[in-house]
């Protein structure tokens, strides 16, 4: 039927002729334009904001400042530490310290360039290091300890012992750099207030529920008077999971004046938003037994968070928690320190946490691999954790189609007998990995469902679904259709999705730690099974008549609901939840890199990415998934970095010196499905948005090892990077022949 | 999104009302492709309040055609597209069509032009950025301030020269032609850049670049073109290079190369004249770029690093060489 076809997007055309509403579309009467003025300072006390001369300016319709909205938010209850404008002192260049909203936008700006703000410059730190030696510069007052975000110890079996009995021990230093989301549609907001007082507020968020409990509490406005509606959303990568600034800027200018505002935020801005991958350095010591078996793992993580928490709480469990998988443990443990320093804020990016100790994990895994003559897919193959199993630290896994997906991209990429063998200059590199499909526990604590969908079924045959997830690509609102297709048996065209409007829609957490498919898949089902049902016993020769005489029956219009209960998994110790889902995503990838050895200029020749995504609700929408992901692994091993000069000013926020790969940039790419079918999914799917990312980049490392004999264990992998190691190859080489 | 500042755009419809608006308006630029300029407006690096559109000297300036000395004479106003895609240009100078080809991406190429890439102002990553940027950097000797983010304690603005079209050009000996109310003039391309980033052309304020000429002899020169970039489409030169042969049989009869993306002027590596008579052969192309490695030096000025930029340097030039002398 229905599930597991390759149905169209159902606002593929809309998105593609231009006809789709973005946040930016939304004009409406006597609207306001607000620009947000920025800090240049990475830390300064802000003595006073002098508006006359702005206000003075015709045009200029109202000022804000952070004073007004003083109350501090965040989506993590535990680390609310942000303000939508600066209230006492300004913690990264870009931070937000006062609004104005003005008839236009070049009046806006204008206005921006004649406030005068008193700053008291104040030390800062750049660097985790720095952070650490340097307490006293207190970056967040968030922060009990020193600039502390967040500190994790978590120890599972004798890890000292088990290393110091290994047969093979590998202790490196990884880095990875700090890269962005890059969403093409920058954050944009509007907000209106209508004559009974009531606030709703357009946003280019993939948090509408978020966004709605925190502009209630920050505007001091009850819950039920305002109504955040998503509308098409163009990218969002986890770069849209927070509140932002101009969500309550807009809410607040909106109220002060009684007109529509809106914010459409510059390409700058966006990388001032940021909340992108966090920069970490990881002293990695892996230790294998004489039968290649993973004897212990143990990661020293520093995290560089930037001046707000974000999501970082949980970055610095993820950072450890993820990694337990697709490989057996015996013994573990991690140390992470989440680090406030004076950047934009670090937080949930495509792979949250775990995209960068996998990186340091998979290369450390081929080095040990190597010091036994072991070839790097049977390493992994022989650790394989099995399927129904709990991890070293008590993660539930359920089904598991990793061994499958390494088979198959072993045997496309012709590995057996390519690998170590394609010469100089060209090389072959394996990488595994697992992801969460939602995590178990919601973000704040509750009993309620985490995701809720209600179907109503009209006369005509026209089936409407009002679903509260987000829609930022992956598809959600077109499998809502399949799903009551291949429930309903109706035409999946005549299914209208209303989604993520907080007036209309049950609640749904949000687009994050793919939970959206799991959850709103279960939601939706059970909604449309309860419906299904009476239309069955009504009868009929067609879908609209069988609604017909439903409805007769029933003596009332049809409709149900359906709710995704969250489950009670994880460990039994602090933090034994974070990470603990109902089902795990497992990814291989192999990447065939070229090598110049003259210029250290190198290319990803092509890579073949097997998921298992337990079931492809609509294979054609997974394979975009698996593809996306792909292209952004590779392109943060490429050329992606946020890099910031010794006043914490980034260099070049704009797309032409933050680059991201253009399509001639881009590799060949295989993807291939792997169906474990998981008992707890809805028709057995798991995730797919963000596991496949994950193995791309240290794949790619392996490969390059591969193809000239040296190991990059720091991001992005520059030529000139490249370059160095391979002089210093040739120096060894040298010494060699020499002795 | 960011916003343009208020500006008067004019819009002659001859090269003689363009000259003349320039000399009318003092501090008015010139509007060709606007691929460059509209940015770099939005950034507020110009206090200019009038645009001088040239659409309408199309058809005075968007030719490709050989006048009866068999020299080639390109319009200005000729996209950096068609020049790529020119049959013309392809057979004969295959270099320039090469360099047009790896300018930023098709749409790009489409509105740039030849004249808008040769006076194209020069780039440093510490102006090439909104006000906002420049003003928490502490602005610079081209806008706004008065220090050097490049070179310390520098004096002289070193933004640099990065149209691709320049090194091929000056690698092919060509000469451009320039019109002011006062008349024309033509001079060398060579003697056409300076070595300031504040303003690297000689062009006076009501001057405008019309026409390349290339010599009838360069389409018999080998020829090759060489961009280093960070990414294959959209991106400006962290190093481009030209080089052109003259041979006789196997032996050298002259060489030009010139390197760019360095400095605010285009680099012609001088000295070359010892290695006439030489085969053109691999040690040729290796001394070449050694010659070239010695005479260039990258700044910071492009955000790419200096120090690999510079060491790969003989490594493209070699390249670029044994391909021209392979034809």
């Amino acid at each position: 039927m229905s599930i597991g076809a390759r149905f169209p997007k159902q606002d593929g055309v809309a998105k593609a002729d231009g006809s789709g509403i973005y946040a930016d579309d939304i004009a409406l009467p006597r609207m306001l334009h607000a620009k947000i003025l920025r800090s240049p300072h990475a830390h300064a006390r802000i003595r006073g904001i002098d508006l006359s001369a702005a206000e003075a300016l015709p045009g200029v319709v109202a000022t804000l400042v952070g004073a007004e909205l003083p109350l501090k938010y965040g989506v993590i209850p535990w680390t609310q530490d942000e303000t939508a404008l600066a209230v006492e002192k300004v913690r990264h260049v870009g931070d937000a310290v006062a609004c104005i909203a003005a008839v236009d936008e070049r009046t806006a700006d204008e206005a921006l360039g004649l406030v005068k703000v008193d700053y008291e410059v104040l030390p800062a730190v750049f660097t985790p290091e720095d952070a650490l030696e340097h307490p006293e510069i207190k970056v967040n007052e968030r922060a009990k300890v020193g600039n502390i975000t967040k500190h994790v110890h978590l120890q599972f079996g004798e890890v000292d012992e088990a290393v110091a009995g290994a047969a093979a021990v590998v202790r490196e230093t990884y880095r990875y750099a700090g890269s962005t989301h890059v969403p093409i549609e920058p954050h944009c907001a509007v907000a209106r207030i209508d004559a009974d007082g009531n606030l709703t507020v357009w946003s280019s968020t993939q948090i509408p529920h978020y966004v709605h409990r925190e502009l209630s509490r920050v505007l001091g406005i009850p819950q039920s008077k305002v109504r955040v509606i998503q509308p098409l959303l163009g990218g969002a990568f986890g770069g849209k999971s927070d509140p932002f600034a101009l969500e309550f800027c807009v809410a607040k200018l909106a109220m002060k004046t009684g007109r529509p505002v809106k914010i459409l935020y510059t390409r700058e801005e966006v990388f001032y938003a940021h909340r992108g991958r966090h920069p970490m350095k990881m002293d990695v010591t892996l230790a294998l037994d004489a039968g290649g078996r993973i004897a212990a793992v143990d990661n020293k993580i520093l995290i560089d968070g930037g001046a707000y928490a974000s999501f970082g709480l949980v970055t610095a469990y993820y950072a450890g928690q993820l990694l337990t998988g697709p490989y057996r443990f015996e013994t573990y443990r991690f140390d992470s320190y989440r680090m406030y320093t004076n950047k934009p804020p670090c937080g949930p990016k495509r792979g949250h946490g775990s995209v960068q100790p996998r990186f340091a994990f998979e290369v450390a895994l081929d080095e040990a691999a190597e010091k036994l003559g072991l070839d790097p897919v049977e390493v992994r193959r022989r650790n394989f954790i099995g399927e129904f199993v709990e991890t070293v630290n008590g993660q539930k896994i359920t089904s598991n189609g990793f061994l499958k997906c390494l088979e198959l991209v072993e045997k496309a990429s012709g590995w057996k007998e390519r690998h170590g063998k394609l010469g100089p200059g060209r090389g072959l590199g394996v990488a595994g990995s697992m992801y969460i499909s939602g995590t178990a526990y919601p973000v704040y604590p509750n009993e309620m469902p985490q995701s809720g969908v209600l179907v109503k079924l009209d006369r005509s045959g026209r089936v409407a679904i009002f679903s509260g997830a987000s829609d930022i690509g992956q598809g959600v609102n077109t499998l809502l259709c399949q799903i009551a297709a291949e429930e309903l048996h109706c035409d999946p065209y005549d299914v209208t999705v209303v989604a993520a409007d907080t007036d209309l829609t049950p609640v749904d957490l949000g687009a994050y730690s793919s939970r959206v498919t799991f959850m709103v898949g279960i939601a939706a089902r059970e909604a449309c099974q309860k419906l299904a049902e009476k239309l069955r016993a009504a009868g009929g020769a067609t879908f609209a008549e069988a609604c017909q005489r439903a409805e007769a029956a029933e003596g009332a219009p049809l409709a149900a609901v359906g709710g995704y209960r969250t489950q009670k998994l994880g460990g039994d110790y602090r933090g034994g939840t974070i990470g603990a889902s109902p089902a795990y995503s497992f990814t291989a990838h192999v990447a065939e890199v070229s090598v110049d050895e003259e210029t250290g200029i190198w290319k990803v020749e092509r890579i073949w990415a097997a998921h298992d995504c337990g079931k492809a609700l609509n294979p054609t929408l997974v394979e975009g998934q698996i593809e996306g992901s792909v292209y952004m692994g590779a392109a943060e091993a490429q050329m992606e970095e946020m890099v910031y000069d010794e006043k914490g000013l980034l260099f070049g926020p704009s797309l032409l010196d933050y680059r991201i790969p253009t399509s001639l940039d881009t590799p060949d790419l295989d993807s291939y499905i792997v169906e474990s079918n998981d008992p707890g999914g809805p028709y057995g799917a798991k995730e797919a948005g963000e596991g496949p990312l994950h193995p791309a980049i240290p794949a790619i490392a392996n490969a390059i090892h591969d193809a000239c004999g040296i190991r990059i264990r720091e991001l992005p992998f520059y030529p000139q990077r490249v370059l160095k190691l391979l002089r210093e190859r040739d120096a060894r080489r040298e010494e060699r022949a020499a002795s | 999104m960011m916003t343009l500042p208020d500006l008067t755009v004019l819009r002659p419809a001859s090269v003689a009302e363009a000259v003349e608006a320039l000399r009318a308006n003092p501090g008015a630029r010139v509007l060709a492709g606007g691929t460059d300029i509209v940015p770099n407006l939005k950034y507020g690096m110009y206090d200019t309040q009038h645009l001088v559109a040239l659409r309408g000297l199309s058809s005075e300036l968007r030719y490709v055609r050989e006048d009866r000395s068999g020299d080639l004479r390109l319009g200005a106003m000729c996209s950096i597209d068609e020049l790529g895609r020119s049959e013309v240009v392809k057979s004969r100078l295959p270099a320039l069509a090469d360099a047009c080809r790896q300018i930023a991406g098709p749409q790009l190429r489409r509105m740039g032009t030849l004249g808008g890439n040769l006076c194209l102002d020069t780039r440093c990553v510490y102006v090439n950025q909104s006000h906002f940027w420049r003003s928490a950097l502490g602005y610079c000797l081209k806008k706004d301030g008065t220090v050097c983010h490049v070179v310390a304690g520098g004096k002289r603005c070193v933004a640099a020269a990065s149209n691709d079209t320049a090194p091929v050009l000056l690698a092919l000996d060509a000469g451009v032609k320039i019109v002011s109310p006062r008349g024309e003039r033509t001079m060398p391309l060579r003697d056409f850049y300076v070595a300031d980033g504040l303003h690297n052309t000689v062009l006076a304020p009501d001057e405008l670049l019309t026409e390349v000429r290339i010599p009838a002899a360069a389409a018999t020169r080998r020829q090759a073109f060489a961009k280093l970039r960070m990414r294959a489409a959209i991106d400006f030169p962290a190093l481009n290079l030209a080089v052109a042969l003259e041979l006789d049989g196997n032996l050298v009869r002259s060489v030009s190369l010139a390197v760019s993306a360095l400095a605010a002027r285009p680099a012609l590596i001088k000295g070359l004249e010892d290695l006439r008579g030489r085969p053109a052969d691999a040690r040729f192309a290796e001394e070449l770029g050694r010659r070239a490695h010695k005479q260039c030096k990258p700044l910071t000025n492009i955000g790419v690093d200096p120090g690999w930029r510079r060491d790969i340097l003989p490594v493209l030039v070699r390249r670029a060489v044994l391909r021209a002398i392979a034809g």
